[in-house]
């Protein structure tokens, strides 16, 4: 079994409307739910926005404070999942239904060491 | 290799253990002679290395991958590994999760055996960029955990395009080249031993039996389609005399086979259209009728491109030049090439020289470059 990265970009600007975020998150708990309930789900959650980031630069033996994300862009990492799956098929195929239910692009990347179990 | 790649778990092991097999094989051979059947002692010695290998990692999961090997036969075939190992290792090379130009430069390295040279010189890239894209997808399948298996009957036809779509680029790569020579027929060759694999291991698959009858029938003209100097020739111009029969009859005789199953994809309906042309005088009302059926399943700007060469043949050519009106293809030479053509026809000669000048900035290939000049100086 492998663990897997699964990351949810999305676009700066303001959030959907409340009535399309109701439906996108009642689809994220059944996916949830579906990944509890075959041992898949490790891990996951949605983070605050980037202004809320603060980033630590190792610079001359110091390390230096500043406000803000480490690189600003147009898509920011909106939120992650780690699944356990067998191989990357499988993987691909949660990344998929986390596709279709945020409609947000995922980046589906392995962990470098085998889960246990 | 397949099989080995199945025993190790891996490509890279297999590979390792091959290269071990040489290596032995070059100390022992010399003094004690070449084995009876020297392909065989190699696979027999990389397979007992990949046993002693597992025995030293008592790992669970190389005690998995050795009753794996207890399993296996106790001498495998000579004639090389059998159709499964191959089958499962064209799904891994063709994952849609690698870049189309690996997937490429893995099937040609893994399944068809070329040199990284090789592969490099067909595709006009360096060898280093070549045995790059090799490295960089066999650590991805390691890491990534791409999986060594055909995909479930849900995920097959998706993964088989993705297959097909290789072959097919392979086989176009050798038919028209981008530049330099104006046809490579080890390439087309390479296709189409892959193509012939792909129709043995999956015969009930009849997009796989359409994209190996499309290229036997192309590849039927190749000997009238180009003259000793290296020019193309038209289908329309072409002497008949020179298509191989056997290919033809081969390809035709699929053509039917794919039609009795009743389910058509854009291979087969290709497949067909070649069919068609393969007989004289050329149908053209069935093949509109075709290209109908391929606009119904995938309607591309090309495939209404070609569409429409086969309307000017039924309708005349002022009905397919409107045709042309609507496509969005400027950037492709061929567009620029069939206009011209429908213009001449027309006595339009001011607009085909035109059309013909755009479609010579758009192509590298000397041969067509020529096609397109002689119809320039015709005027």
């Amino acid at each position: 079994m492998k663990n897997y990265l699964l990351s949810i970009y999305q676009p700066q600007g303001p959030a959907p409307e409340p009535e399309t975020m109701r439906k996108i998150m009642a689809e994220l708990d059944v996916l949830r739910r579906e990944l509890e309930s075959t041992g898949s789900w490790v891990f996951g959650d949605g983070l605050h926005d980037p202004a809320t980031a603060t980033v630590l630069r190792p610079t001359g033996g110091e390390v230096l404070m500043t406000d803000g994300p480490f690189a600003e862009g147009k898509e920011h990492l909106g939120g992650f999942v780690i699944v356990r799956a067998p191989d990357l098929d499988a993987a691909l195929e949660w990344g998929r239904r986390y596709a279709q239910a945020t409609t947000l692009p995922i980046e589906v990347r392995p962990f470098a060491t085998e889960a246990g179990g | 290799m397949a099989v080995l790649v199945r025993l190790a778990g891996d490509i890279g092991t297999a590979e390792e253990a091959v290269q071990e097999a040489f290596a032995v094989a070059a100390e022992r051979w010399p003094g004690d002679g070449i084995p009876p059947s020297p392909a065989g002692w190699i696979i027999t010695t990389a397979r007992n290395r990949l046993i002693d290998r597992n025995r030293r990692e008592a790992t669970r999961d190389s005690r998995h991958a050795e009753a794996l090997l207890l399993h296996a036969p106790a001498e495998p075939p000579e004639e090389g590994p059998v159709p499964d190992d191959r089958l499962r290792l064209i799904f891994t090379c063709c994952h849609p999760a690698l870049a189309e130009s690996a997937r490429i430069a893995l099937t040609l390295r893994l399944l068809g055996g070329l040199t990284t040279g090789e592969i490099a010189r067909a595709f006009l890239v360096s060898e280093a960029t070549v045995a790059q894209r090799v490295v960089r997808a066999k650590t991805k399948i390691r890491d990534a955990g791409i999986p060594y298996r055909v995909p479930s009957d849900a995920d097959l036809p998706g993964r088989l395009t993705s297959v097909l779509a290789v072959v097919h680029l392979i086989f176009n790569e050798g038919y028209l080249t981008g530049s330099g020579e104006p046809v490579r027929d080890d390439l087309c060759a390479e296709a189409i031993r892959l193509g012939r694999l792909l129709a043995e291991l999956m015969p009930d698959e009849p997009e796989v039996l359409g994209l190996l009858a499309l290229m036997l029938l192309i590849h039927s003209r190749r000997a009238a389609r180009v003259t000793a100097e290296g020019s193309l020739v038209l289908l329309a111009d072409q002497d008949r005399a020179l298509w191989d029969r056997d290919l033809i009859a081969e390809g035709q005789d699929l053509v039917r086979r794919c039609l009795r199953r009743n389910r058509p994809g854009p291979f087969q309906i290709q497949a067909a259209i070649n069919a068609v042309h393969s007989d004289a005088p050329t149908d053209w009302r069935q093949v509109v009728r075709l290209y109908d059926q391929q606009m119904a399943l995938a309607p591309t700007p090309v495939v209404a491109l070609h569409r429409a060469v086969a309307v000017a043949e039924v309708d005349g050519p002022a009905v397919a030049l409107d045709l042309l009106d609507d496509l969005d293809l400027d950037g492709h030479h061929l567009f620029h090439a069939v206009r011209a053509d429908l213009l001449r026809r027309l006595s339009r000669d001011h607009e085909a020289v035109a059309a013909y000048e755009a479609a010579l900035a758009r192509t590298e290939n000397p041969a067509e470059r020529e096609i397109l000049r002689s119809r320039l100086t015709e005027r």
